[in-house]
């Protein structure tokens, strides 16, 4: 037996399993201490973030359901609501990449459907360490392989997302998955138990060992004995997670159900907690009634994180309709208690009460902690004189298209279905992926998108950064950015500036998002992303969703005829924090937060002008591969000539600066320019044409043919792989 | 009057309502034949199995799906004439229930792979590709992993082929008939390719042999 008192083990600190007593008017028992654990992580409970988060805007006319559920709520008109949340899975994907990443889809799309939405679209943002390592190589391909076997399984198109690769992920990768769906005429179904006497429904998967302390043990300490944390990873079943899908849809639009939860982490304690607090009524469990797939005790019933379950709340005439669903879909489902008057949680077994408190103090109680912030010191400007000044730039714009950074990410969404639903107007690939909304003439556009190198040097600017590019990825295929979710990867927040850092991070958001007038609506928060030798990035992934009108107006960032004007909108980006320089440090000119939307603002006028050819966001690697990126994708080349004054590679590669590259007709040229807002510079650069990309940097004259471009580009990722 | 599409649905079916969209958008009335029953709605004229991964691909693709109470009323439509198409899923259900010849094995890039594909018309005389002549090219997407087929390309009756055999299909078999061709499978989606919105048309000159 360890000598470490119980709580410690189950990561309670001594403060807060000496504030159980005093809350309860007594010693908890062992199952309540339990489930004290798993409720007071920060993985449920946000204790170290919540008061942070407050800074997000989070109401708008469009908002129906904003942060607390389980996902949030936006009307996109035509009386269609759409529901959006990202998650992450980053600890148990570190642990066990394949099952890991799989269960991180499923919880994700369990969050959808228990707001009554029918999921239409999945996206994942990455972050693995650098490919030449085996480790890295290892995580990274099982996995794809886990979201490819989850999502293709459960016939939601994985249409977009973004990955990238850096040594400081190398010892804790993050797996965060992006769910979005459609409401159905039953319109929202929320989490809050209601009517005493209703009865408590558990339906889906059998519960098992697997995932008993996933919230705790995983996701809320540092990772350094991985290997022992295995068993804390949750199992995947997508064949059952479908089953789930259609059962719900149909239990929804039946009116059937009072409330639905997922049984996500924390499993049973937190589903019934919260429902239980959401509504302010009891639940009364008996655990004997719990279908199983091995003996378990009380506790272990309790916590485990067994997947593809949901919790309903039925009025007792409809629960033999509601279990009559579940069997068609030969899904078990059993009713394992009932709503009561009053406010506790109790639960039974073999007669005996094993648990009884008020479900607010596991739902809503936990403690909550300001985090130090200590801010990092600036950073100096990159010292140019560092980086020698490639002899052959040509040769150097192709090697940087093909680094697995920059490289087409074709090896990862051709192993995803994409196009099930067929729904999805724009594939993988561009700058958002287009969804159109079934039963509509109206298309949603999503991204996912992190500035974590700009976090790193200067954590308000990524912020803004991040949230900008987002923007920007809708804007260049058209949509007006309507909602956002988050995720807050960082390390361990108690740890130097880590603190400092969140909180910048989520303030530069928050002002982008003020000035684009985003709404954040739901989002998740991953800490501890540290091992005893490595923090990752501070990685504020933002989720963003985009609106058309017409699902026939999207815009891609193909070159499309010969003679198209080439304009570049935005300013000049740098060195610093760029994929080209590839050192870390720097320091960053500010994120000019009115001008960027001024810019976005002006392409999403022309986009719904009909102006645009093309539209391409501007990111790493720079105008140089942005043009590339454009001319590949149409099969055409064009020339671009930029007045210099700096160094010929930081004018091709430089980073930043809100740009978006677009293209017009020539007659349209003039009408563009006057929807522009005076602080937006618009700079003519060429024309679309020829086989190959022609840049011209002051006296300097750099030609990349397009076929040499694309073979580099398709080239580097499998090889990286190899 | 329409054509009546029965239009399966096994547990873990995925395409269920896009194949719906894409018969419905042929003017076709399509209607939902539930697994476990042992009859064929009334009125059924034509017979589609959607993509997916009915029983969760356990024990082989297709393998119990094939053995399910619907497929003895699906047998008998066909033996009987009538219409029978099966996409990706349904085609390795078909495969497995002895209708079409042939298996489907693991793509031999051993990975699953979505992808626009360009197919070639091997054989102008079936339903399925009415106004098209032998050598006629069309684009459909594929996305699946066990889409290999393996087979007598001598007796099969091949009525699709890829382009770029990426899968390693035996012959390059993208869909065979029945020798009366009365019944086909084939592995790229017809039913996601039916809307210019999402790249290609070329999905309903396939669904097209359903209708009479």
């Amino acid at each position: 037996m360890s000598d470490v008192p119980l709580h410690r083990q189950l990561g309670l600190t001594d403060d807060e399993a000496a504030l159980i007593p005093e809350l309860l008017g007594r010693e908890p028992t062992d199952p309540e201490l339990v489930m004290f654990s798993l409720m007071w992580s920060e993985h449920c409970s946000y204790k170290h973030s919540k008061p942070l988060l407050r800074g997000f805007p989070t109401t708008g006319a469009r908002v129906l359901q904003g942060p607390g559920e389980n996902a949030g709520v936006v009307d996109v008109g035509d009386g269609i609501a759409v529901a959006l949340k990202i998650e992450s899975h980053n600890h148990p994907s570190a642990v066990e990449p394949f099952e890991g990443a799989a269960t991180g889809v499923g919880g994700i799309v369990r969050d959808i459907i228990a707001m009554g939405a029918r999921p239409i679209a999945l996206l994942d943002s990455l972050r693995f360490g650098e490919l030449t390592s085996a480790r890295s190589r290892h995580l990274f391909t099982r996995a794809v392989a886990g979201i490819g076997h989850y999502g293709n399984c459960i016939g939601v198109p994985t249409v977009g997302g973004e990955v990238s690769f850096d040594d400081r992920y190398e010892e804790s990768c993050l797996v965060n998955a992006m769910c979005v769906g459609i409401l159905g005429p039953g319109g929202i179904l929320r989490a809050a138990a209601q009517g005493p006497g209703n009865a408590l429904v558990l339906f889906g998967n059998k519960t098992g060992r697997d995932g008993i302390g996933g919230a705790s043990v995983l996701a809320s300490a540092e990772l350094d004995e991985a290997e022992d944390k295995r068993p804390s990873v949750q199992v995947s079943d997508p064949f059952t997670e479908r089953k789930l899908m259609d059962c719900c849809r149909e239990l929804a639009e039946s009116g059937t159900l009072v409330a639905l939860q997922d049984l996500g982490a924390a499993g049973l304690t937190s589903a019934a907690s919260e429902m239980a607090a959401k509504g302010g009524v009891g639940l009364d469990i008996d655990l004997d009634l719990v279908p199983l797939r091995e003996t378990l005790a009380p506790a272990e019933i309790l916590v485990s994180e067994s997947q593809e379950r949901m919790l309903a709340v039925v009025l007792p005439e409809k629960l033999e309709e509601m279990i009559a669903v579940c069997r068609r879909w030969d899904l078990d489902a059993t009713a394992i208690g009932s709503v009561t008057e009053g406010e506790n949680l109790v639960a039974r077994s073999g007669g005996a009460v094993v648990v009884d408190l008020p479900a607010r103090l596991l739902a809503d109680d936990a403690p909550v902690y300001e985090v130090p912030r200590v801010p990092a010191p600036t950073g100096t400007p990159l010292d140019l004189a560092t980086i020698p000044e490639p002899a052959d730039l040509a040769a150097a714009w192709a090697d940087l298209l093909a680094r697995p950074n920059i490289a087409s990410k074709r090896w990862i969404y051709e192993r995803y279905d994409h196009l099930v639903g067929a729904n999805t107007i724009r594939r993988p690939g561009g700058d958002a992926a287009v969804v159109r909304l079934p039963g509509s003439d109206r298309a949603i556009a999503l991204t996912t998108d992190c500035a974590e190198r700009h976090c790193e040097i200067d954590p308000r600017g990524g912020g803004r950064a991040s949230v900008l590019e987002a923007a920007r990825n809708l804007a260049c295929v058209g949509a007006r950015p309507v909602a956002a979710t988050d995720c807050l990867n960082f390390p361990n927040p108690e740890k130097g500036s880590t603190g400092w850092r969140l909180a910048e991070s989520i303030a530069g958001m928050a002002e982008a998002l003020t000035a684009l007038d985003v709404p954040v609506v739901s989002g998740n928060v991953s800490l501890y992303n540290e091992s005893a030798t490595r923090s990752i990035l501070p990685t504020p992934v933002v989720g963003m969703m985009g609106l058309l009108e017409r699902a026939d107006s999207s815009v891609g960032h193909a070159f499309a005829d010969a003679g198209d004007v080439v304009l570049l909108v935005g300013d000049d980006g740098v060195l610093d924090a760029s994929e080209y320089a590839a050192s870390p440090g720097g320091a960053l000119p500010d994120v000019d937060v009115s001008r960027e939307v001024a810019a976005i603002e002006l392409v999403l006028r022309a986009a719904e002008e009909g102006l645009l050819r093309s539209a391409h966001d501007v990111s790493g690697g720079g105008l140089a591969v942005a043009l590339a990126e454009c001319a590949m994708a149409g099969g055409i080349g064009a020339t671009a000539r930029v007045d210099s004054g700096r160094r010929d590679d930081e004018v091709m590669f430089g980073e930043g600066g809100g740009r978006m590259l677009v293209t017009l007709a020539a007659g349209d040229v003039e009408r563009f320019q006057g929807l522009a807002d005076p602080s937006v510079r618009v700079r003519r650069l060429g024309e679309v044409g020829g086989d190959a990309i022609v840049m011209r940097v002051g006296a300097t004259e750099v030609t990349l043919p397009v076929e040499r471009a694309r073979e580099a580009y398709e080239r580097g990722l499998p090889e990286a792989l190899a | 009057m329409s054509t009546t599409v029965a239009v399966l649905r096994f547990p873990g079916t995925l395409d269920h309502d896009s194949a719906v969209r894409a018969v419905e958008g042929l003017g076709a009335t399509a209607v939902e034949a539930w697994h476990a029953d042992a009859a064929l709605p009334a009125g059924t004229d034509a017979v589609l199995l959607p993509g997916g991964f009915s029983y969760g691909d356990h024990l082989r693709c297709g393998a119990i799906a094939s053995r399910a109470p619907i497929m003895g009323a699906v047998r008998r439509h066909a033996e009987a004439g009538g219409r029978v198409v099966g996409i990706c899923n349904g085609f390795q259900v078909l495969c497995e229930a002895g209708l079409l010849p042939g298996a489907l094995r693991r793509n031999s890039t051993l990975s699953f792979v979505c992808r626009q594909m360009e197919l070639e018309v091997a054989d102008d005389e079936t339903p399925w590709t009415p106004g098209l002549e032998t050598g006629a090219v069309i684009s459909i997407p594929i996305k699946n992993n066990e889409g290999a087929w393996y087979g007598d390309a001598g007796t099969a009756r091949v009525v699709l082929r890829y382009r770029d055999n990426l899968l390693g299909s035996t012959d390059a078999v993208a869909g065979v008939a029945n020798a009366a061709g009365n019944v086909m499978g084939l592995m790229p989606h017809p039913e996601e390719a039916c809307d210019a919105l999402l790249g290609s048309t070329d999905g309903q000159i396939v669904l097209a042999g359903l209708i009479a």
